[in-house]
């Protein structure tokens, strides 16, 4: 049986952390084989719903539920992080880039595919008497990360430290490090954040490369309008953890909720407001 | 990013009077500490009372030595790290660079060959046992501490859960070196993973602090159990290893006359050495390679960033206890050689400062590097063995020795990391849309 519908419904979300409310009775769908955008401006609470649908934080309340192509169901809420990452297949990058700074950028991508490889080691016995079985996976492990090298440019330093590339190289190694977990979602937090105008134009074709031609979805967190308007084929707008509007590229563009949320209003509009208040 | 390979030209030495500032700064830091340990001095006066004696000259020769040293170092290395390599011509640095290579193996031989050279030099041979025993044990600890990252300040309660186990095992049982040999090494493996669980959410100085403190409860509970282990007593004639079923003794289908020698009791200590180097090469070998499979990657993975690894499906938890356990393991193993070596045990031999010392192995060595283990086990061990006649000034040197390499090489004697694997070939992967991943 092969699933229909979206990858992803996140039903009325909350988190609460003590009494601030990070994420209110959020409910939005990401859809399978597209890229669907969460913005909004700093303090919205978007990396708050990533944490959540990637079970670094548990939420205080709400669904996720996360469909495989083949029609398995998911509850991420009820999962540990590692869990969602091995058996529900969600990976996810970081704002502030986590690489393995001392391992080689083989090595990184290569660690990605740890829980196909200790499969193939049989609990590491396997591995350490180096039966064929394992070198076989490990083979193809590296072929997989040739792969993502060679589509992220990273090919030459494939031997270097990770923490030794630039910050554009890191950037596209954490990407490829999610693709090597081979995941039917992949969540980035801010890809394109501290890219020139060039990296982040590469971005946009690798992210078009990813949603094409693998079996990934993208859920992404992003400030720079030039991405998140060229590529993304849904948007969420976020404002103090309450969704604000919802809808493609275009409709977005002219909301005045966001235009309001990230512009702020008019002045005279502003004193109406004041003088309802009573102010 | 890499000051040693951009600075070789660039002049890094300070002025003088900024390297006067320095060097009289660390004088008064000198001053500040030496001047109630070295500068005062109680002596008993003739009618049995304390007096207090002043040794000034010594003071300010430690003080000027503090001075004139940090001023050296100020005006010809700056504020850098000290680099022996730096001004070397590159002909002598590929040289040295081949020699490390053969580091490895020459030690080998060399291990090999002790028995031989050495056989009528009883001294020599047990300081040999006792540096290969470090040299396993720092090899243990390598992986918890070195690849894994966890800091580990009580591994002795290993060695010493290794050490007991056969002990009582022996004793009680009447059960030979090689049955209780795996069962000390399981057993210190379960302790390991019993210290690991509550310790699964520690980490940096937390973690070290309740090592510490879980070293500590091992050797009380060795200690004061007297019923069990016999309290401060320890356990004495332990058995004596045996060569696989032949003891080494003087009678009739003893080791020396089933093949027909005379006896003697190097026999043993011969045995011993190359039980403990078999030992050694074993723990070797199997962290190696533990190193290029999946479990060794996601420790170096955990080292360097615990929550990108959950963030890849990697379960730290069961990566944690294993690293934890693998460790324990081979401390139990080294331990259990150390009982069956010396027949007698106490709690005594397991203190924190055993510790201190494999720890301060693996750190000088360079943490993950086994050649850079095995040489710090062999300065260490083979350094204080050579002080043993200047007693007073042994821990001077010692720390002074620490010192220095922490200054010269503040990331152990041998600090390269080889990556555990390589693209097979270099060459660009031929049009990697076509080769189809899905």
């Amino acid at each position: 049986m092969t699933a229909t519908g979206p990858i992803l419904s996140v039903e009325r979300l909350a988190m609460r952390f003590g009494g601030l409310v990070a994420v209110d009775e959020l409910s939005f769908t990401a859809e399978r084989g597209r890229i669907t955008a969460l913005i909004g401006p700093n303090g919205a609470g978007k990396t708050t719903v990533f944490n959540c649908i990637t079970g670094f934080y548990k939420p205080s309340a709400g669904m996720m539920r996360l469909v495989h192509p083949d029609g398995a169901v998911f509850l991420l809420e009820r999962l540990l992080d590692f869990r969602i990452a091995q058996i529900a297949r969600v990976t996810r990058t970081f704002q502030n880039i986590r690489l393995f700074p001392g391992m080689t950028v083989l090595e990184n991508l290569v660690v990605a595919q740890h829980n196909t490889l200790m499969d193939a080691s049989v609990f590491t016995f396997a591995g350490l008497l180096g039966l064929k079985s394992y070198t076989a996976a490990e083979r193809t492990a590296v072929d997989k990360a040739r792969y993502w090298l060679d589509r992220t440019g990273l090919i030459a330093r494939t031997d270097d430290a990770a923490g030794s590339l630039a910050y554009g190289e890191q950037r596209r190694l954490e990407i490829a490090r999610a693709m090597c977990t081979e995941p039917v979602l992949l969540c980035l937090d801010e890809p394109a954040a501290g890219l020139n105008a060039r990296e982040s134009a590469e971005l946009n074709g690798l992210l078009k490369f990813i949603r094409n031609q693998q079996a990934t979805s993208i859920l992404l967190i992003e400030h720079d309008m030039s991405v998140v308007m060229e590529i993304s084929d849904h948007i969420v707008v976020l404002d103090y953890g309450v969704k604000i509007a919802d809808g493609s590229p275009e409709a977005i563009r002219n909301d005045p909720k966001v235009i309001a949320a990230y512009l702020g209003v008019e002045d005279d509009e502003v004193e109406k407001v004041e003088a309802e208040v009573g102010l | 990013m890499n000051i040693q390979a951009s600075g070789t030209n660039r002049r890094i030495s300070l002025p003088l009077a900024a390297a006067l500032k320095d060097a009289i700064f660390s004088a008064l830091i000198a001053f500040g500490l030496f001047v109630f340990l070295i500068g005062l001095h109680t002596d008993q006066g003739p009618t049995g009372a304390l007096v207090v004696t002043t040794r000034l000259p010594q003071l300010a020769m430690l003080v000027g030595a503090v001075f004139a040293g940090s001023l050296a170092r100020a005006l010809i290395f700056g504020r850098e790290p000290i680099g022996l390599g730096r001004g070397l011509p590159p002909w002598l640095m590929r040289i040295a660079q081949h020699a490390g290579r053969l580091a490895g193996p020459a030690l080998l031989v060399f291990a090999l060959l002790v028995p031989v050279l050495f056989y009528h030099n009883r001294y020599l041979l047990d300081l040999g046992i006792l540096v290969l025993t470090y040299v396993m044990l720092g090899w243990g600890l390598n992986i918890v501490v070195g690849l894994a990252g966890l800091l580990d300040l009580g591994y002795v309660a290993f060695y010493a859960v290794g050490a007991y186990s056969y002990a009582l095992l022996a004793q009680n049982f009447g059960l030979s070196f090689w049955i209780c040999l795996p069962l000390a090494g399981i057993l210190a493996a379960f302790w390991g993973v019993l210290l690991g669980f509550p310790v699964l959410r520690l980490r940096g100085d937390y973690l070290a602090i309740v090592t510490l403190a879980f070293g500590e409860i091992i050797r009380l509970v060795l200690l004061n159990w007297q019923s069990f282990t016999g309290g401060p007593n320890g356990i004495a004639s332990i058995p004596r290893p045996s060569f696989f079923g032949l003891p080494f003794n003087d009678e009739e289908g003893g080791f020396a006359a089933t093949f027909g020698l005379e006896f003697s009791p190097t026999h043993r200590i011969v045995f011993l050495f190359y039980l403990i180097l078999a030992l050694a090469l074993v723990t070797n070998w199997v962290a190696k390679r533990m190193r290029r499979l999946p479990v060794g990657r996601a420790w170096e993975a955990m080292r360097e960033d615990e929550i990108a690894c959950r963030s890849l499906g990697i379960n730290t938890t069961n990566t944690k206890l294993t690293a934890f356990a693998m460790g324990a393991m081979f401390g139990g193993f080294a331990g259990a050689f150390f009982a069956t070596r010396q027949g007698f045990i106490s709690p005594e031999s397991f203190a924190f400062g055993e510790s201190a010392l494999v720890l301060a192995i693996v750190v000088l060595g360079g943490m993950g590097s086994q050649i850079g283990v095995a040489v710090a086990a062999l300065a260490m061990l083979g350094g204080f063995e050579l002080y043993r006649e200047f007693e007073h000034y042994r821990m001077l040197v010692f720390g002074f020795a620490m010192v220095t390499i922490m200054i010269w090489r503040p990331r152990g004697l041998v600090a390269t990391r080889e990556p555990s694997l390589y693209l097979a070939t270099h060459k660009p992967a031929v049009s990697p849309v076509k080769q189809g991943l899905k």
